[in-house]
């Protein structure tokens, strides 16, 4: 293990960085391997895998306290759970399936206000039985509460599980980051990845300014419970439940100004100018970027929009960019189009919006289905 | 109502009331504070909680329980320079000490829980009142609610980010400001407004 010291995030993120020809997979354990985390708890499923079997090697090495692995899925969310109401900063990951066997556990998380990082290695969905890439899992993560980035590049994935940390932690927001990214795409494919110094790491967790107690037993001895109110039925339960899931809600809404700081802005845009737009998340803006190459070398105008963040969701970026373009195409990789309705939902003009090209299943996309849409759009 | 128009103002304001956060109020970075889902420096801030606490019928204090447990170095200090801070103003203090919901009810006369604070303002008549030492969570599940149902003026002395769901709300709060805000409101008594 190399001898780290602690700096202040900023140093670390701007730091002079090493390139490195990595796996997306390798890519979260230089994340990891930087990012302070006490405590780490797996279990396998392809294509994530990898990725924690790495974080385990750290817990070898010393870089984690503590790395054990779980029953399944479920128990693997609710003991992380745990560990982040004690007051630690904890690291998951799980994909397709294993996302919706622990699904219970991320509104949860959300609930409690705990700022547990996990990144979601994406598949499809059972059945029938695939491993292959998908965002369909996506789809039923939106509405959990937590905040939900998505990675495009090996690079986008460091970085934002490494910034995550300090986008979950802060008081006022101190909710859940799901790190998206697709399987196998990205999880399993070389790319050069930019790396701050390994003898650098972030400042630890303080759980002591956390929104919530602590539940440990330093802190001060009252009575508390973080999922109240199902026993009662009548208008205070009511009345505090609610209060309590806009609190939730509020909590993703400050994490923009974090988001913007730590990461750039909930998008990037390429000729947002243009007459068509294609706005896509993950690897469906890799193909997107080639498709509008394609598009631009043959003179049409188009640009590409990456959407960062889907959850916030840049409501107020996205319907601006769409009130002045002609059409927008959503590419994707699922069958059921979730962004095209995210950006449906804050367009004024959702006939400018084509849901798709889609593909899903485990096909890759090929940039001509995207130029096909540009070419249809530009009669 | 547009989001740019949404102010944080005494209610009842409805069944359900928004989070402010919601609507477009975003807390102030150092130095500033809200007032009303504004942003304004935090010596305006501090003057309009004097403001506030001297002109209202029955202002209330409310420490919760990081200031009622000794648990850490300070503490203790903190809630003394509160206590003060009350009788200078002449307010009375009932405290938060726990978080979960008490059945069949709490005795609204000695305490305030967050999960149903309008039965201690109605009970005590309460037209002001002072969140400090109250977890940041807590606090906003209660002054959503205090706004949705009561015209309670809610102010909260934060040292954390501060609380868009209250009327007025400090952030970065530590013991010195306690002291200077202590001073201040026996200065404006000493005047006589």
């Amino acid at each position: 293990m190399i001898e780290q010291r602690v700096v202040e995030p900023p140093q670390l993120f701007e730091a002079e960085k090493e390139t490195q020809f990595i796996t997306g997979s390798e890519a979260v354990r230089e994340a990891i391997r930087r990012a302070n985390v006490e405590m780490a708890i797996s279990y396998p499923i392809t294509p994530q895998s990898e990725s924690m079997h790495l974080v385990g090697d750290l817990f070898a090495e010393g870089y984690i306290k503590e790395y054990f692995r779980g029953e399944n899925e479920f128990a693997v969310m609710s003991s992380v759970a745990g560990a982040a109401m004690g007051g630690v900063r904890v690291f998951t990951a799980t994909g397709g399936p294993g996302t919706l066997r622990a699904f219970e556990a991320f509104s949860t998380w959300a609930g409690a206000r705990l700022p547990i990082v996990c990144a979601f290695m994406t598949r499809g969905i059972n059945s029938p039985l695939t491993i292959q890439p998908d965002t369909i899992e996506m789809a039923f993560m939106l509405d959990t509460g937590i905040i939900m980035l998505h990675a495009e590049t090996a690079q986008d994935l460091h970085d934002m599980i490494l910034r995550s940390f300090m986008i979950a932690e802060q008081t006022e927001v101190h909710i859940p980051v799901g790190v998206f990214v697709d399987g196998f795409f990205v999880t399993h494919t070389r790319d050069k990845v930019d790396i701050a110094p390994a003898d650098m790491k972030l400042p630890p967790y303080d759980p002591y300014s956390s929104p919530v107690p602590v539940m440990d037993m330093e802190n001060v001895p009252f009575r508390q419970m973080r999922d109240p109110f199902v026993m009662k039925s009548n208008y205070v339960s009511y009345s505090a439940h609610a209060s309590w899931q806009q609190e939730v809600m509020a909590a993703a809404e400050r994490a923009r100004k974090y988001i913007h700081q730590y990461l750039g802005d909930l998008i990037e845009t390429e000729y947002p100018d243009a007459d068509i737009l294609l706005i896509a998340s993950g690897t469906a803006v890799s193909q997107s970027r080639e498709a509008m190459a394609m598009a631009r070398s043959e003179g049409f105008s188009v640009g590409l929009v990456k959407i960062k963040s889907i959850r916030p969701f840049p409501e107020k970026e996205i319907r601006e960019l769409v009130r002045n373009a002609k059409a927008v195409i959503v590419p994707e990789f699922n069958r059921v189009g979730w962004l095209a309705r995210e950006i449906k939902s804050v367009a004024e003009d959702t006939t400018k919006i084509v849901a798709g090209p889609r593909v899903y299943g485990g096909m890759t996309m090929p940039p001509n289905m995207i130029m096909d849409e540009i070419r249809r759009c530009s009669i | 109502m547009s989001l740019t128009e949404y102010r944080v103002l005494p209610g009842p304001e409805s069944y359900l009331p928004p989070a402010a956060a919601s609507m477009g109020v975003v807390l102030p970075d150092k130095g500033s504070a809200l007032v009303e889902g504004g942003i304004v420096l935090k010596e305006e801030a501090m003057e309009k909680i004097v403001d506030k606490l001297l002109t209202a019928k029955n202002p209330v204090f409310f420490p919760g329980p990081l200031v009622l447990w000794a648990w850490k170095e300070g503490v203790a200090e903190k809630a003394k320079a509160i206590k003060e801070m009350a009788e200078a103003v002449g307010a009375k203090i009932i405290p938060m000490p726990d978080y979960r919901p008490k059945y069949p009810m709490i005795n609204p006369a000695i305490e305030i829980n967050p999960n149903h604070p309008n039965l201690t303002i109605w009970h005590n008549k309460i037209d002001a009142c002072i969140f400090v030492g109250v977890h940041c969570h807590y606090a906003n599940v209660a002054l959503k609610m205090i706004r949705g149902g009561t015209d309670c003026y809610t102010m909260a002395l934060c040292s954390e980010a501060g609380h868009e769901d209250a009327m007025i709300s400090l952030r970065d709060f530590r013991i010195e400001d306690l002291y200077t805000m202590t001073e201040m409101i026996k200065k404006r008594k000493g005047e006589g407004k």
